[in-house]
């Protein structure tokens, strides 16, 4: 295709507009190189990893790539983890503890994006709308308070919520979880509900207020409806950063309430694990997330941009 | 608490707020009490049979729901209105201030949880410790390596964002493409690439290194190498969260300036230097600064790659702390550490902060 433009531009007579024309397919070039480059970046891990799964030792040690052109693909690192076509009818612990971890990471995952979107909405919704005052501290500086959590490392925590924890009979217990992801998910929730309450004109829920409604009614009526979707991006946002936590879930569970994540770094640090299985281990691991990244990457993008453009 | 609008006591009868009043009262009463009660059973001194703290939770809960409760008997309207943000703010108040301050006073004492003594306080010995303790500074160090390299990551993400931004074909297919890095967890990435793709032997990266020819290529032995990988993989899996930002704010860019540009002969470098970069700054501000503080939280990678190594090479602070609990127990110095880092970090941002904004000022 660049060739074709080239030797159109060659071919006009008007020496000026040729080489503009030629500059201008360069530059098309040389966009489309780039995206072709950063596409193969972002991508060759994943599908390094998929395929992986799908060797066997000697296409590993012999470094094949391509599936059915240079390794024929097979089922081994799923067999292991009892995923495979012909193992998923059979028993499997692997595929039991793994389910089990799965579910783990669904339930905290969930729990956790489900209450930090609950109460973080709510607090959002009452910074936007109304006037406070506590001590010394009015919207701005409890705005404030709440973003300034984000700064807290999970290391801070970590010991404190440990001793907390096993006081608390909390330890490695999912429920414990999901309120530690509660809280480090928090700001990012309210800074993007703030933002998108503050879209919505404030003359809405006068009128509300004329029709006789009190405050939770306009809220759960009127408004809540109308912020539905900075609602699902807040919760999709939550959901990811959850599904990835390691550092909490590493200190805090034990055979329990044990994580994905944690189950893949335990396997990652033995050694003789086969590269086939633990490649199978990280696509399961990672695929739901890829999944929605790329179903729902409109709701990512508005909850990652929330408050950050005032366009 | 006084956590409300301007009272309008006019519109609550007098018996509703003097019950409001009351029931909060008795709530708190309640909550130390069970407190009281529960510290004295831990201390021996009345042994009540309680294995664990959940009562004084469970009293906490009750606590906060007569607040709430006793805000709308008392306020009405205005109670109403604060009961938005009450859940929230208890909620961080008992998840992230009560545990700061109990960190607190744990980082005062020789709390080793492998030892049979308890823990008792030793004044500032930790702090002692802590200055002393190369492994730490190393860490410190690293972090500010670390730190550096988010210049770099937004660099990168800038040209891409730009790139997305052009005038190109299936724009939502490339954005997609990029954007999938960001949805990885970076214990996975931390196989997928720092275990397997560098692995010295069968790694395609090693593979490539030998094809260009590096005769033993190995990622994690050199100290600098070891931590571009590092660095390497932890922007890998970053640089699409800053690109999303930046190029939320190219395409919010009114059009028309940087056509005005292009009618005055202004060269692409110089639109970019002159018109879009400035317009720009306001956003590229929050991404680093975002930026700068998710990477003072690095840890997940670094323990699941290298483990801090070689020599403490690639360690960052939270990664330290963690080997330092995890390996030795030590709950005491290593909570030290922890809140030393977290007054150190909010000193940084706060001054970053304060100088942007001045930055900020000046520049329009």
């Amino acid at each position: 295709m660049a060739a074709e433009a080239t030797l159109s531009a060659a071919a006009s007579a008007d020496t000026g507009a040729a080489t503009r024309r030629l500059k201008h397919v360069a530059g098309k070039v040389g966009i489309y190189a780039a995206l072709v480059t950063w596409a193969f970046v972002s991508l060759f891990p994943v599908y390094w990893t998929i395929t992986t799964s799908m060797k066997v030792a000697k296409d590993v040690q012999l470094g094949h790539l391509i599936p059915w052109v240079d390794f024929q693909p097979n089922w081994l690192g799923w067999r292991s983890l009892g995923l495979s076509p012909d193992t998923i009818g059979q028993v499997s612990t692997v595929r039991d503890e793994f389910l089990d971890r799965f579910l783990n990471s669904i339930y905290t995952a969930f729990g956790a994006s489900f209450l930090a979107v609950l109460i973080g909405s709510l607090a959002a919704y009452g910074l936007s709308r109304f006037q406070y005052k506590f001590l010394w501290m009015k919207n701005q500086d409890l705005s404030f308070f709440f973003l300034s959590q984000l700064i807290l490392p999970p290391v801070v925590l970590a010991l404190p919520f440990l001793v907390l924890y096993r006081e608390l009979a909390l330890l490695d217990s999912i429920i414990g979880l999901v309120l530690l992801y509660t809280l480090t998910v928090l700001p990012i929730v309210i800074w993007i509900m703030k933002d998108q309450f503050d879209t919505i004109p404030i003359e809405l829920d006068e009128a509300a207020q004329v029709d006789g409604l009190g405050p939770w009614g306009t809220f759960f009526r009127i408004i809540l409806p109308m912020a539905l979707p900075g609602m699902v991006a807040a919760f999709i946002l939550s959901l990811i950063l959850c599904w990835n936590e390691y550092f909490f879930a590493a200190l805090l569970t034990g055979s329990e309430a044990k994580t994905l994540p944690v189950m893949v770094a335990s396997q990652t640090g033995s050694q003789g694990i086969n590269w086939w299985s633990m490649a199978a281990l990280s696509t399961a691991a990672i695929a739901p997330l890829v999944v929605v990244g790329v179903l729902l990457e409109r709701y990512i993008i508005r909850g990652l941009t929330a408050g950050s453009v005032k366009g | 608490m006084a956590l409300t609008e301007s009272p309008s006591y006019g519109a609550v009868s007098r018996r509703r707020r003097d019950g409001g009043r009351a029931l909060i009262a008795a709530a708190t009463v309640l909550f130390f009490a069970v407190g009281l009660l529960q510290a004295l059973n831990s201390a021996g001194v009345l042994p009540l049979g309680l294995k664990d703290w959940r009562p004084t939770l469970y009293a906490y809960l009750l606590w906060a729901v007569a607040l709430g409760a006793g805000m709308v008997m008392m306020r009405g309207e205005a109670g109403l209105k604060a009961l938005f943000i009450l859940p929230a703010a208890l909620f961080t108040a008992a998840m992230a201030i009560f545990p700061t301050l109990f960190g607190l006073s744990i980082a005062f004492t020789d709390w080793n949880l492998a030892s049979f003594t308890g823990q008792k306080f030793n004044g500032i010995d930790n702090l002692l410790q802590l200055v002393r303790d190369p492994f730490y500074w190393n860490a410190m160090r690293n972090m500010v390596i670390y730190v550096l390299f988010v210049f770099v990551e937004y660099a990168i993400a800038f040209g891409l964002a730009l790139l997305l931004n052009a005038e190109i074909r299936a724009r939502k297919f490339w954005r997609v493409v990029f954007l999938i890095p960001l949805m990885l967890s970076p214990v996975a990435v931390s196989w997928m690439v720092g275990k397997s793709m560098l692995e010295y032997r069968f790694g395609p990266v090693a593979r490539f290194a030998r094809w260009l020819g590096v005769n033993n290529p190995s990622f994690f032995t050199d100290p600098w190498v070891a931590r571009l990988w590092i660095e390497a993989m932890d922007a890998w899996v970053s640089i699409p969260f800053v690109m999303i930002l930046l190029l939320a704010g190219l395409q919010a860019m009114p059009k028309e300036v940087i056509e005005a540009a292009k009618v005055d002969g202004a060269s692409p470098w110089q639109r970019f230097w002159q018109v879009i970069f400035p317009l720009m700054l306001p956003v590229s501000i929050t991404a680093i600064v975002l930026r700068i503080i998710f990477k003072l939280k690095l840890a997940d990678i670094i323990i699941t790659v290298t483990s801090g190594g070689p020599g403490g090479a690639t360690d960052s602070v939270s990664s330290f702390i963690y080997r330092e609990y995890r390996d030795r127990s030590n709950v005491g110095y290593g909570t030290m550490l922890a809140m030393f880092y977290l007054v150190l970090i909010v000193i940084f941002v706060t001054l970053l902060l304060k100088f942007l904004r001045k930055y900020m000022q000046r520049m329009t």
